[in-house]
């Protein structure tokens, strides 16, 4: 295997690593004004996530930053295309971080419900917004020869963008609702279990759809299978969370994630961005990495840092692994072994 | 104005903006570590509370600093795609390996410390505090490295086949000497920045509490003293290793790019020994060097260029026409350069900004060192400060390191115009890397849309800033409160009622049963 394959790999494991963790901090986010009636409720459903999500978000960083290390020629066609959705992305982000810190420093009602307002749009605009540019890139943008857009500012908005919105988005909110149900007790955890139950078969259609879709695009044998356990692993997760086993639950709906993912990235291979255009025009992997030198430092220094940063991200995991409810966990200053 | 100017525009505000965080973020997380690091080793309360009070400061300015960054990463593919296909080989992977490297260590760790007290041993939250601050250490190393490679590209060389720079040695990239004295000057200056922040809000609390009778007994007397002299340090210390990374910088600049360096002094022609200029008068803004005048010591800018007082420094002048013999006097007449295909190049920086943004620079950062000269006297020997004038002064001049090392790097950036990637003068001509900045821009993005982001995110950044500067103002006057979570005595908020920290009594009906526990004492810091 070629080191540009190694690095299509990479960055595609980045990505699915983002859309899983962030995945579920987003459908919580998502999920405040559905499931939190009382403050008290939000206020729990945001500890659930709150040593998580800046941990999560760097996923996101470190994805893009891989593609512009990897391949800058897909980086440099990818976001130009979609300028302004992109816009709006960071816009989200950028809303969402701060409501997430800026919530606590201060406490009257109508600022508390502000920022959780906040919370709650950034999250859906950064879901929607990244789902869209996923969408897009993965079925097609309108790119000339040289990788530039044809068309106007809004060219690359079309039907795989709404796709990619829309499966990013209620994957999401499902996933935030099972890791509720998996973190919390109390009315947030039945509320939260409700919502599963009745939402994950059919939240899980247009991620299943867009897989499905460059599957038959440019697939093979290996992303039929796939995409079947992708579509398997609904039923098992559905299962699992309606007999409140919300671990193996948890598990199964990820595997969701895990298989459609592999199963776009695997049929996408070797082109990094289609064009709609003509398929003459498509940026492969060979048009748009860097050099072998450049990649063989990076594979050294991913082959050193991720085991490293996976090992302390799995540990925060595990510290912050208890159940948590609306009362006090642990009375003040008292010390538990980690 | 055209892509290029609007996407220039819009590069300087989110750089300069985000820039504003970043200093605090790395300076202040040095110093409450060292703040948790001194109270995990003596076990004095008023160390405890110094962390936690400047704690707080620091993550309420972390998060925007996180929040801009998002930005910057994109920015690169949004509005300058030719640059980020021209230097992928090097600068994609800097700004990956800072990902990989330092953001994931910063984030997480800081997470563990914010929600870890009372939950792991004591010892390992205070390493998470400095796991994260390592992490935006050596975050600021290879962004410092990316944008110094930009300045002085090392470690490349031009694949013919591509007309792009590939990367042949990463650790000639990494060990740039612009890098390393980039870095240490960065370093240097957000330890001014925290060290201005502690002696502003240190000396302002003291005089407080001094007016309001209170002795020097009561505790938080001495989170206050300790405050300001340790800033008063950090000021003092910083100082002069800004001077000193600074100066070397400046004779690594006059052999790397002397044209900014020479138009910082407004130096036309070619002078041995050559003067420094104290004042400049004339026409700078029209970058007619000719017009300009200066007040001048003579010999010192020879001693600053080249450590003697005799060598020449060249002018403007004799470099602007160094540069069109070597890169042409015109841009080519090729569409990539967009509408400026076929204008002639002029190689001198926009004068008055180079110019003043070096003085103003220079200027801010002696403000702040003397700044913290007067906290270390007028705190000696268990003094409290008496002076309004030198209270309040002290308070505004936390702004002077922040304009300083704005100034800087707007120095920098705009000093190395019009190339994006500059040409390495250790290189043989005909091997030189550069890239200018007019066809660095995207060529598929239209003005309308650069224009939206820049209002949109302007605004945002507005927006921000009031939010943020409001509730920075706000916990700052309120000042440190007691580990059971109310106010130290002495410390009754002015504000209206809902000022009130301690909590329960005000709080609105369905929040407080529940977030005012004890847990969320632990948590008081933060969530």
């Amino acid at each position: 295997m070629d080191l540009q394959t190694v690095w299509f790999a990479a960055v595609a494991v980045l990505w699915t690593g983002f859309l899983l963790l962030e995945g579920f901090d987003f459908g919580v986010a998502a999920l405040l004004p559905v499931i939190g009636r009382k403050e008290a409720d939000r206020h729990l459903m945001l500890r659930s996530i709150g040593p998580l999500w800046d941990g999560n978000e760097v996923w996101l960083i470190t994805a893009a930053g891989a593609v512009f290390a990897a391949f800058p020629g897909w980086y440099a066609t990818w976001l130009p295309a979609l300028y302004l959705p992109f816009v709006l992305v960071l816009f989200g982000l950028i809303i969402r971080a701060v409501a997430f810190e800026w919530r606590h420093s201060h406490h009257t009602a109508a600022w508390d419900s502000t920022w959780t307002h906040v919370i709650t749009a950034g999250s859906l605009i950064a879901a929607l917004g990244i789902g869209a540019a996923l969408g897009a890139t993965t079925l097609g943008l309108p790119i000339d020869g040289d990788g530039n857009r044809v068309g106007g500012a809004f060219a690359g908005v079309g039907w795989p963008a709404l796709l990619g919105a829309v499966a990013v988005l209620a994957y999401s909110m499902v996933h935030g609702a099972v890791f509720l149900a998996l973190k919390t007790d109390g009315p947030v955890r039945v509320a939260a279990r409700r919502f599963a139950t009745r939402w994950a078969p059919v939240a899980a259609l247009p991620l299943l759809l867009w897989a499905g879709l460059v599957h038959l695009r440019s697939g093979t044998v290996v992303t039929a299978g796939l995409w079947l356990v992708a579509a398997l692993a609904v039923l098992v997760a559905w299962t699992f969370i309606r007999v409140d086993r919300e671990g193996p639950a948890f598990t199964a709906w990820a595997v969701v994630m895990l298989g459609s993912a592999a199963t776009i990235f695997g049929a996408a291979y070797p082109v990094v961005v289609p064009s709609t255009v003509d398929s003459a025009f498509d940026v492969t992997i060979a048009d748009a990495s860097v050099s072998d030198y450049t990649l063989t430092v990076m594979t050294w220094a991913a082959a050193v840092g991720l085991p490293i940063v996976l090992g302390y991200q799995a540990w925060t995991y595990w510290v912050f692994r208890k159940r948590l409810t609306a009362e006090p966990v642990e009375p003040a200053g008292e010390t538990v072994s980690a | 104005m055209d892509v290029l100017d609007v996407a220039r525009w819009q590069f300087g505000i989110t750089t300069v903006y985000h820039f504003l965080m970043v200093p605090l973020t790395i300076g202040l997380g040095i110093l409450v570590a060292v703040m948790h690091t001194m109270w995990v080793r003596t076990d004095k309360p008023e160390w405890l509370r110094m962390t936690r009070f400047w704690g707080r400061v620091y993550l309420i300015n972390f998060v925007l600093g996180v929040a801009t960054g998002l930005v910057q990463e994109f920015q690169f593919g949004l509005a300058w795609s030719e640059y980020s296909r021209f230097v992928g080989d090097v600068f994609g992977s800097l700004l990956a390996l800072e990902a990989l490297l330092a953001f994931f260590l910063e984030s997480t760790f800081l997470g563990l410390w914010i929600f870890g007290w009372g939950r792991i041993p004591k010892k390992l939250h205070l390493a998470s505090l400095w796991a994260a601050v390592i992490g935006s250490i050596i975050s600021a190393y290879f962004i410092i490295a990316a944008n110094s490679w930009m300045q002085h590209p090392v470690g490349v060389v031009t694949n013919d086949a591509t007309g792009r720079p590939e990367q042949v040695d990463f650790f000639a990239v990494l060990t740039n000497n612009t890098a390393l004295a980039a870095f240490s000057h960065t370093i240097a200056g957000a330890l001014m920045v925290a060290g201005a922040a502690l002696v502003g809000i240190g000396l302002y609390h003291l005089r407080k509490r001094r007016l309001a009778g209170r002795s020097p007994e009561e505790t938080d007397h001495a989170v206050w003293r300790r405050s300001a002299r340790l800033g008063g340090y950090v000021s003092l210390i910083a100082f002069v290793l800004v001077a000193i990374t600074g100066d070397y910088q400046a004779k690594l600049m006059y052999e790397q790019q002397p044209l900014k360096m020479s138009s910082a002094e407004a130096l036309c022609t070619t002078e041995a020994p050559a003067p420094f200029s104290i004042f400049a008068f004339g026409k700078l803004s029209d970058n007619e060097c000719d017009d300009v005048h200066s007040w001048t010591v003579p010999y010192l800018l020879s001693y600053l260029a080249h450590g003697d007082f005799s060598t020449a420094v060249p002018g403007v002048n004799e470099l602007q026409e160094e540069y069109s013999a070597a890169y042409g006097a015109t841009y080519p007449d090729d569409p990539s350069f967009g509408d400026k295909a076929g204008e002639p190049i002029d190689y001198t920086p926009v004068l008055a900004v180079t110019y003043w943004s070096f003085r103003l620079m220079i200027g801010m950062g002696m403000v702040s060192a003397a700044v913290g000269a007067y906290a270390l006297w007028s705190t000696r020997r268990g003094r409290v400060p008496t002076s309004a004038i030198g209270v309040y002064g002290s308070l505004l001049a936390i702004g002077t390191p922040f304009l300083a090392n704005a100034a800087g790097w707007i120095f920098t950036e705009m000093g190395r115009q019009p190339f994006v990637v500059y040409p390495n003068p250790d290189v043989p001509r005909e091997e030189q890397v550069y890239f200018f900045t007019a066809q660095a821009v995207s060529p598929g993005v239209s003005a309308a849309e650069v224009w939206t982001s820049l209002i949109a995110l302007t605004l945002v950044y507005g927006a921000l800033a009031v939010v943020e500067l409001w509730l920075l103002t706000r916990f700052v006057r309120r000042g440190v409160t007691t580990s059971d979570g109310a106010p130290t005595p002495g410390h009754t908020p002015e504000g209206s009622p809902d000022d009130d920290v301690s909590g329960g009594a005000d709080v609105t009906p369905g929040s407080a049963s529940t977030r005012r526990s004890d847990e969320d004492d632990v948590l008081s810091f933060a969530y």
